[in-house]
């Protein structure tokens, strides 16, 4: 009497079935994948912003000299051009998209954990984001002491410090529930079979990812309270004049702005280390030392923090000690990038998109984290601390590491997000310019770095004219190679997406593009001998 | 059909606590600091402290912690109505709690005792930090206490409506759970400011 089971699909997550229709669909949807993809538009947003702002700051760099506008005004773009790029773009950044967007589906649950909570994290990323930009616009003008806050200018300057202060704090509780969601949904809502050392490798960076947004981020948010006190009511914590610890503002602020970066670059190595292993058809080499890695650096890159301070006044016992614990976090580092390469050997290598930009993902991070091992030793970073090498150095992290992370992420989940292709060989053209944009623009910024130029300066000597102007051309390629991704990815629909356009083996591949509602419509298991990349 | 796992539920509450120990952690940090820079002003301001007070009010808290974790047993033993009357004794505790802090502070103030104040700029800078501490801490707490509050206001209202019951009363514990948080914080705070002296 068995009735025979017709295939009936269910309607994608993109169709809206619930009682409301089209945007009040999308802002009121606990679906992980909706709130993923808002994460992502509004992330483009801001990073466009912060890009524009950044580019007006080249063009004041263009000669020496005063140009188009003063020092204040400097001070006040590249204030909110970090804020905007450090709390509302890379710090959320790939654990809010691809978190929200893969994670789920790659460990076979149908969310996470805490829906609700996890709308309501979105909308404190957004009230956070808007009350750090009502700075601009209210009380005596944009903040003008750097995304750092350093006290005691961050307490004597007249500019609207506290509602800057106010949004990022508000943004770090943000982040700190997605965190908590994540923990708990990896903790309890893995696929039967799929124990901690058979989850993939996405997933086991956003674990590490979830436990330093969880630990760190609440020191960061006391102490900013703290200067929203100390403004009010002349407290005295951090202000010399009023007989406060100005070094004491640094080590609070550095014990979570430190762990942050790893907030950012762990979910950026995730996905490298999702995207190698498909593209290379091959297994991933040395699966429990990723795994591990990023357990480890989370774990000791919670305690480097000082390396920030090594010109502050500390002790000298201190800043050996802070200098051992940093060359020891690029261990595990090192181990990443010697498994993504071992792991391409002898594989079936085919060079899409996605695998284009986690190659220049491992260049540009290997710059990065060379010159971060050269900053770390005492001796050098006291010639090269607050010069434009560090500019170059953290911006080689930062957007050469998570940025190109989080442009092959897009490219890599295009696909499974839209249910579309993207034209290939313009999406290879965003590289080429993305990537020698990139190296132009920042390069240039280690010589002058190393020749003496100083960090947020409007003005520098003219020796430095010639490296200005490199990355002034750099800028405009990245430009022209973001809005050429762009205009890949949104302006006209591409041909339809198969399920698995990449022959990837993780669970996100195995349901249809786009993924229904609840993601999959038999729930998958892990077989006793399968694991997440049985490649050949 | 609805998602349940109140092992999950539990263990988001507790990563939740962890998130809090370190909101407060930060803050024990700089007492810490401050108290070895400053001890003699610090043993000075604190003999301003009321102890007995003090000592009230954490007897009253560790009262109401007592009072939940016995509403939990009370529901799982069936015995709604027991909880109800439990959990109100737990939010009559938190009231005297903020009264005593109401009429702490009020004197505080009015002898002219609060950040900012003329009195607190003739004051040394290590006094000023542990007044300054004093507020920001217990003031921290309070806002815990009052979140607390809520909290356990709307699990009492469930609990009375039977939406908490033998078979579901995850959100109970977690509110427990919440509320041991700020007792917690208090027993470290009670010490630090009221008795070290």
């Amino acid at each position: 009497m068995t009735e025979e089971k017709t295939h009936h699909p269910e309607p994608s997550y993109l169709v809206d079935t619930g009682k409301y229709k089209g945007l009040m669909a999308w802002l009121t949807s606990t679906d992980h994948k909706r709130i993923g993809l808002m994460y992502m538009y509004a992330m483009m947003i801001f990073f466009s912003v912060g890009v524009i702002l950044g580019v007006v700051m080249r063009i004041e760099l263009f000669f020496p000299g005063e140009q188009i506008y003063g020092p204040q005004m400097y001070n006040g773009l590249f204030t909110l051009h970090g804020i905007i790029m450090i709390f509302t773009v890379v710090i959320p950044g790939l654990a809010a998209v691809f978190g929200n967007f893969s994670m789920p589906i790659m460990i076979g649950a149908k969310d996470v954990a805490f829906p609700r909570l996890n709308l309501f994290s979105f909308y404190l990323y957004v009230l956070g984001a808007a009350i750090a930009l009502s700075s601009q616009f209210m009380g005596n003008g944009p903040p003008d002491t750097g995304w750092t806050f350093y006290a005691p200018y961050s307490i004597q300057t007249h500019t609207n410090v506290v509602a800057a202060v106010f949004g990022a704090f508000v943004l770090g509780f943000s982040s700190i529930l997605t965190g908590l969601n994540f923990i708990v949904t990896m903790h309890r809502m893995r696929a039967p079979g799929m124990t901690f050392f058979k989850m993939p490798l996405f997933p086991w960076s956003l674990y590490a990812t979830a436990w330093i947004q969880v630990l760190a981020t609440p020191i960061v948010g006391i102490t900013l309270l703290m200067i929203i006190a100390e403004r009010w009511l002349r407290i005295g914590f951090f202000d010399p004049a009023l007989g406060g610890d100005p070094v004491l503002y640094q080590h609070l602020f550095w014990i979570y702005s430190h762990p942050a970066v790893y907030i950012m670059i762990l979910p950026a190595m995730g996905v490298i280390t999702e995207i190698i292993p498909t593209f290379a058809q091959r297994r991933v080499y040395g699966y429990k030392a990723i795994a591990i890695s990023s357990l480890a650096i989370a774990s000791v890159g919670y305690f480097v923090w000082a390396h920030h301070m090594y010109t502050s006044g500390m002790s000298t016992t201190a800043r050996w000690v802070f200098s051992l614990l940093t060359f020891l976090v690029a261990v595990p580092s090192a181990i990443k990038v010697f498994n993504w390469v071992t792991t391409m050997y002898k594989g079936s290598i085919s060079m899409r998109p996605p695998f284009l930009f986690a190659l220049g993902f491992i260049f540009l991070f290997m710059i990065g984290g060379m010159t971060g091992l050269s900053l770390g030793a005492l001796a050098t970073n006291v010639h090269v601390h607050d010069t434009a090498y560090v500019v170059a150095h953290f911006h080689y992290i930062v957007f050469g590491g998570v940025g190109f992370a989080f442009f092959a992420a897009i490219y890599y989940w295009y696909p499974k997000m839209y249910g579309r292709m993207y034209n290939f060989k313009m999406a290879n053209w965003s590289f080429v310019f993305l990537f020698s944009g990139f190296n132009l623009l920042y390069f240039p910024q280690f010589i002058i770095g190393i020749m003496g130029m100083p960090r947020r300066y409007f003005d520098y000597l003219p020796q430095f004219t010639l490296g200005q102007q490199l990355s002034f051309f750099g800028a405009v390629l990245l430009v022209i190679g973001f809005v050429i991704m762009l205009i890949t990815l949104f302006s006209k629909k591409g041909e339809k997406a198969p399920d698995n356009p990449w022959g990837g083996r993780t669970f996100e591949w195995g349901v249809p593009s786009p993924p229904p509602v609840e993601n999959f419509e038999v729930m998958p298991e892990l077989a006793e001998n399968e694991g997440p990349y049985d490649y050949k | 059909m609805e998602h349940r796992d109140d092992i999950g539920a539990k263990l988001g509450m507790w990563v939740f606590i962890f998130t809090e120990i370190l909101l407060f952690g930060g803050l024990f940090l700089v007492y810490a600091i401050m108290r070895n820079n400053y001890s003699k002003e610090f043993h000075e301001a604190a003999h301003h402290l009321n102890a007995f007070i003090g000592t009230i009010n954490t007897v009253v808290l560790l009262l109401s912690s007592a009072t939940v974790a016995m509403s939990i047993t009370a529901v799982q033993k069936g015995n709604n109505k027991l909880a109800v009357i439990l959990l109100f004794a737990t939010l009559v505790c938190a009231a005297v709690f903020m009264v005593n802090k109401y009429f702490e502070w009020g004197h505080k103030i009015h002898i002219g005792l609060y950040p900012g104040s003329d009195l607190m700029m003739t004051l040394s800078h290590g006094q000023v930090m542990f007044f300054s501490l004093y507020y920001f801490m217990t003031g921290l707490h309070m806002f815990h206490l009052v979140v607390g509050g809520i909290i356990l206001t709307i699990v009492m209202i469930k609990v009375n409506s039977g939406a908490i019951n033998t078979g579901k009363y995850v959100l109970l514990e977690n509110g427990g759970l919440y509320w041991h948080l700020v007792d917690l914080i208090w027993i470290f705070l009670f010490p630090l400011l009221y008795l070290i002296t």
